[in-house]
């Protein structure tokens, strides 16, 4: 028999674009991302595309793009217009893409720069609003109020856009439940497609990160965070969002097809300073300096910094850590036809251990965290590192 | 060498040895008197000469004993010869120090000009007076500001009870007074007694393992001579050997032809144990055999003891080989294996006192890279069971079922502390709280008092002595010896988890201070472990009776949050030190425990 893993991997049907600049740095934020003054803008739009032509040198069957940042909108209305159409021509224009997002900053997004978006055929905008309430906002340090966000929501409605998703965050330093389910209020009387709702992680280099060691800001205790995803989980339901993936939640047909590439374990495209992305088997992370990063594309070089080819063992370690998070869960028949074996030929005692502590559940067809799983996922997921390397 | 020349030689030695508080200059006064009867080259001088092992050097404290042969040309132009004896200052070792001051017909009683006499020192000067020494007080450290040698000198004569007239001033930093100070060697201490003609009696002061020649023993010979080739024998042990080589150290060992009456040197003969060359043993020869054993020998036991355990299990046969490796030259230390639910495999360590575990767990962590988690220190207990039997418990785990004990005795220590007037109601209030019993009290001038109390030992290895210094600002100084075994109100308590006892947390404690204890445990605890899946109760336990309860809650929420793009390898990497931060967790039932939170409770060292 035909041993899966030895066909030659279709090519990847998704593409992630990093804009790395900001008009302001926010506080949490530990991504790849540059304040946008003085930088060599146009020369990094330049070089993004002879990147993207140097790895597709033929437009590939792509179903979905995502772009994101750093912040997409801090580039002017022109740029990002070069930005999305040389993405596109990078993809097969006999089949249109099933999803094309772009990330958005309130108030950094105008009536013409969401026309134009519309225009080149973005389908779905992720705004961040993180959290209506102004004096968090300052103190996250993000660069826009409450109402610009509702505005920006509104506006994009208004421009046409069908598939609109928030990002939320709860769990900061100082946030209260009354502040948390006054955001989860105000959210919903907007009109959404998705929410993406992430506890606030405090990353290495970051200024949150400085401060939390100056003992500046305290993280909020566990039980207020756990109580807070219960709430936003019970109210969202209520609404008519289902939770799909842990952090995410959809009206029925809005979830997020990029994204799910990624828990589904699937190869991606990933461009731009700093961009990762996962090809013919091997995980890579770009450079993420700008002047390195340009350097390499303008030399015709390679603009990788790290690579990591995924043994056999990992691939089944993220087939199940990053399925997990789904509410679709790991699919059995896709395990068996990416490893010809089951899950439980390769995990019997963790499976067996997980189920009865209640954590995991399994459907027929797919292995699912159970309610209480989805808040102790970690839990659930360090238990599929397996001990040897494959 | 003619007859004459060997009483003259005779004459002419003088043993003594130095007594002395510590950092009261006892080494530095030592380095002194090698450099001026230059036994010492000076590129082979270092600081603290005696002090061989590093951690002696570190902590200033002589752990083994040194002995040096000095050649010495006085004034009078007559040679003499010196055997320096060293003796380690702390109340752990008071035999081995009595075993060497017997070795000796005089001392060098050294005292700080500033902070006078500590209890140690005074301990140790009984000793000396026990066995009849010449006792030459030496008021050190005169140059520094604060120096009251006058005041002190006085307190000499008021504490001790001797002449302190002649006393030296001196400066052993500097070399003031050290001339001085040989000279009353001379004048005042007796030269050796003994006659080479009869039978052999030599003292072992000290022994210690040399991994080529095997046990090196330091003797004094009080009566007889000895010579290689001799077939001796250990009247204690009745062990017979043939001797091999005998010699003194300059510092270095350099052999000789004999050892004779008054002579302090080293003794080789194969002897492949330490065990076999036991310090307060009398050496004589087999052939004509002394008829009896000098006075004084003790065997020595263990009176403290700990679990120790690997924090990794797979340094177990490491740490046997260096517990192997350390007893070779410790014969007071005692060990077997054991194995704790909580900590693995490990061994059971009996010690001399506190200070003896200490060095023996510092020296296994620094000389042989083996990091330990060690069980609180306890102590032996007498148990009488309701059948009759007696049963000695030194391991908290091994006592038997509150029903089966009819009583239970625990060691008791008389212990004398010396402090500052203005201490003396902190130091009266701990000993209370640590169940002591008043005996005395003296004022040993208008500012200083010693106080005696009857403690239990239990209460000195827990926390006594840093509760001393803590609260007495560190002016205390403190020393005790066993007096014996008394009947005491003692219950084991164990620490449930999930309600399952933690072999390794259990205590033996008087049960009036058992609540108390308890509560800190358990409170401990709480806050050490992480949170578990579910929720787990923490309880203190005497039988079948909680005393003192406390609760982890349950986890409630862990799981990686933001998932930026496709950056697995940052999942990936939190999920690896999650699953390693597990591995490395202890299992008790079903909760994980941190090898920190063992080894927190076990130390209590940050209570109060």
């Amino acid at each position: 028999m035909m041993n899966v893993q030895e066909k030659a991997p279709a090519s990847p049907a998704s593409i992630y674009v990093h804009i790395p600049f900001c008009r302001y740095i926010c506080f949490y934020c530990d991504f790849n991302k540059f304040f946008i003054e003085n930088q060599p803008v146009d020369d990094y739009i330049e070089q993004l595309d002879r990147e993207m032509k140097r790895v597709l040198m033929e437009p590939a069957p792509v179903d979905t793009v995502y772009v994101g940042g750093g912040t997409p909108t801090a580039l002017g209305t022109d740029q990002l217009r070069r930005v999305l159409r040389d993405v596109k021509k990078r993809t097969d224009s006999s089949r249109p893409l099933r999803e094309f997002s772009v990330e958005v900053n309130p108030g950094e997004a105008d009536w013409a720069k969401f026309d134009m978006m519309k225009e080149e055929g973005v389908t779905r905008l992720s705004i961040g609003i993180q959290t209506f309430n102004d004096s968090l906002l300052q103190k996250i340090g993000r660069g826009h109020s409450a109402a610009e966000a509702k505005e920006t929501v509104l506006l994009a409605r208004e421009s046409g856009f069908d598939n609109i998703s928030i990002d939320l965050m709860f769990g900061l330093p100082e946030q209260t439940m009354a502040d948390w389910k006054d955001t989860i209020t105000r959210a919903l009387q907007l009109d959404i497609d998705h929410v993406s709702a992430y506890s606030l992680k405090i990353e290495e280099k970051t200024m949150f990160y400085n401060w939390y060691r100056q003992g500046k800001i305290k993280p909020l205790p566990e039980d207020t965070e756990a109580d807070m995803y219960e709430v936003l989980e019970e109210a969202l339901a209520d609404a008519g969002f289902h939770a799909y993936e842990i952090s995410n939640f959809a009206k029925p047909g809005k979830e997020s097809e990029h994204n799910k590439t990624y828990w589904r374990n699937e190869e991606y495209y990933g461009f731009g300073a700093g961009a990762h992305g996962y090809l013919n088997g091997v995980r890579y992370a770009n450079l993420g300096p700008l002047p390195h990063y340009l350097k390499a594309v303008k030399a015709g070089e390679n603009p990788v910094k790290d690579t990591h080819e995924v043994s056999r063992t990992e691939n089944m370690e993220e087939e199940m850590f990053m399925g997990l998070r789904m509410k679709e869960g790991v699919s059995a028949h896709r395990f068996y036809r990416k490893f010809n074996c089951s899950y439980y030929d390769i995990y019997p005692e963790a499976l067996q251990e997980l189920t009865e502590e209640g954590l995991l559940y399994d459907s027929g067809s797919a292995l699912q965290l159970t309610e209480k799983g989805r808040l102790l996922g970690n839990e659930v997921f360090a238990r599929f590192l397996l001990d040897e390397e494959g | 060498m003619s007859e004459e020349n060997r009483e003259n030689r005779q004459k002419n030695i003088r043993n003594f040895s130095i007594i002395a508080h510590i950092d009261h200059g006892k080494s530095t006064l030592a380095d002194r008197i090698l450099e001026t009867t230059r036994s010492l080259p000076e590129r082979e001088m270092k600081n603290q000469m005696l002090d061989a092992m590093d951690l002696e050097r570190e902590r200033g404290i002589t752990i083994k004993l040194n002995s040096v042969h000095l050649k010495y040309t006085h004034t009078d132009g007559e040679e003499y010869t010196f055997h320096l004896i060293d003796t380690p200052g702390h109340v752990d070792f008071s035999y081995e120090v009595s075993r060497s001051l017997a070795a000796c017909e005089g001392a060098l009683l050294v005292v700080d000009a500033s902070q006078g006499i500590e209890a140690q020192t005074l301990a140790n000067v009984y000793l000396a007076v026990d066995n009849d020494l010449e006792i030459i007080p030496v008021i050190n450290k005169v140059d520094l500001p604060g120096a009251e040698p006058e005041r002190i000198k006085k307190e000499i004569e008021d504490v001790i009870g001797i002449d302190a007239s002649d006393a030296v001033y001196a400066s052993a930093k500097s070399g003031l007074g050290t001339d001085e100070i040989l000279s009353q060697v001379i004048d005042k201490i007796p030269a050796p007694g003994g006659n080479r003609e009869n039978p052999l009696q030599a003292l072992v002061f000290d022994s210690m393992y040399d991994t080529y020649r095997g046990v090196i023993s330091y003797i004094r010979v009080v009566e007889g001579s000895i010579r290689p080739g001799d077939k001796i024998k250990m009247m204690q042990t009745e062990k017979e050997f043939e001797v091999a080589e005998v010699g003194v150290f300059t510092p270095k060992p350099v052999a000789s032809k004999e050892l004779t009456v008054g002579d302090v040197g080293f003794l080789i003969a194969n002897i492949k144990n330490v065990s076999d060359s036991k310090v307060g043993d009398t050496i004589t020869h087999v052939k004509h055999p002394a008829p009896e054993p000098l006075p004084g020998y003790k065997t020595m036991n263990p009176m403290v003891f700990c679990g120790m355990h690997p924090v990794d299990a797979s340094d177990y046969s490491a740490l046997r080989d260096a517990l192997e490796r350390l007893e070779l030259n410790d014969s007071s230390l005692q060990f077997e294996a054991e194995s704790s639910q909580a900590l693995g495999f490990g061994f059971r360590c009996g010690f001399l006192g506190l200070l003896h575990m200490e060095i023996i767990q510092e020296r296994i962590e620094r000389e042989y890279g083996i990091s330990l988690i060690t069980t609180a220190p306890s102590v032996i207990y007498h148990v009488y069971l309701t059948d009759g039997e007696l049963i000695e418990i030194d391991n908290p785990s091994n006592m038997p079922d509150q029903q089966k004990v009819e009583l239970v005795e625990e060691p008791f220590v008389k212990a004398a502390v010396m402090v500052p007037n203005d201490f003396v109601g902190a130091v009266m209030e701990l000993c209370q709280k640590k169940r002591g019993e008043f005996t005395d009290m003296r004022y040993l001038d208008e500012n200083r008092v010693n106080i005696v109390y009857y403690l239990p030992l239990t209460e000195i290895v827990y926390d006594f002595f840093d509760q001393l210094k803590s609260s007495t600002k560190g002016y205390a100084s403190f020393e005790y010896e066993f007096t014996g075994y008394r009947e005491s109100n003692l219950v084991k308590m164990d620490i449930l988890l999930n309600g399952e006892p933690v072999d390794a947390l259990s205590v033996i404690v008087h049960r009036d201070m058992a609540f108390e204890r308890g509560k800190t445990i358990v409170e401990k605890l709480k806050d050490l472990i992480p949170r578990q899946q579910f929720e787990v109760p923490v309880q203190a336990a005497i039988g079948n009776n909680i005393i003192a309860r406390s609760t982890i809650k349950a986890m409630r929420k862990n799981v990686l949050s933001k998932c930026y793009g496709g950056d697995v390898t940052r999942k990936r990497k939190l999920l690896e030190k999650q699953k390693e931060g597990k591995r490395r967790m202890k299992n008790v039932g079903k909760v994980e425990v941190p090898q920190e939170a063992f080894m927190s409770v076990l130390r209590m060292d940050d209570d109060q």
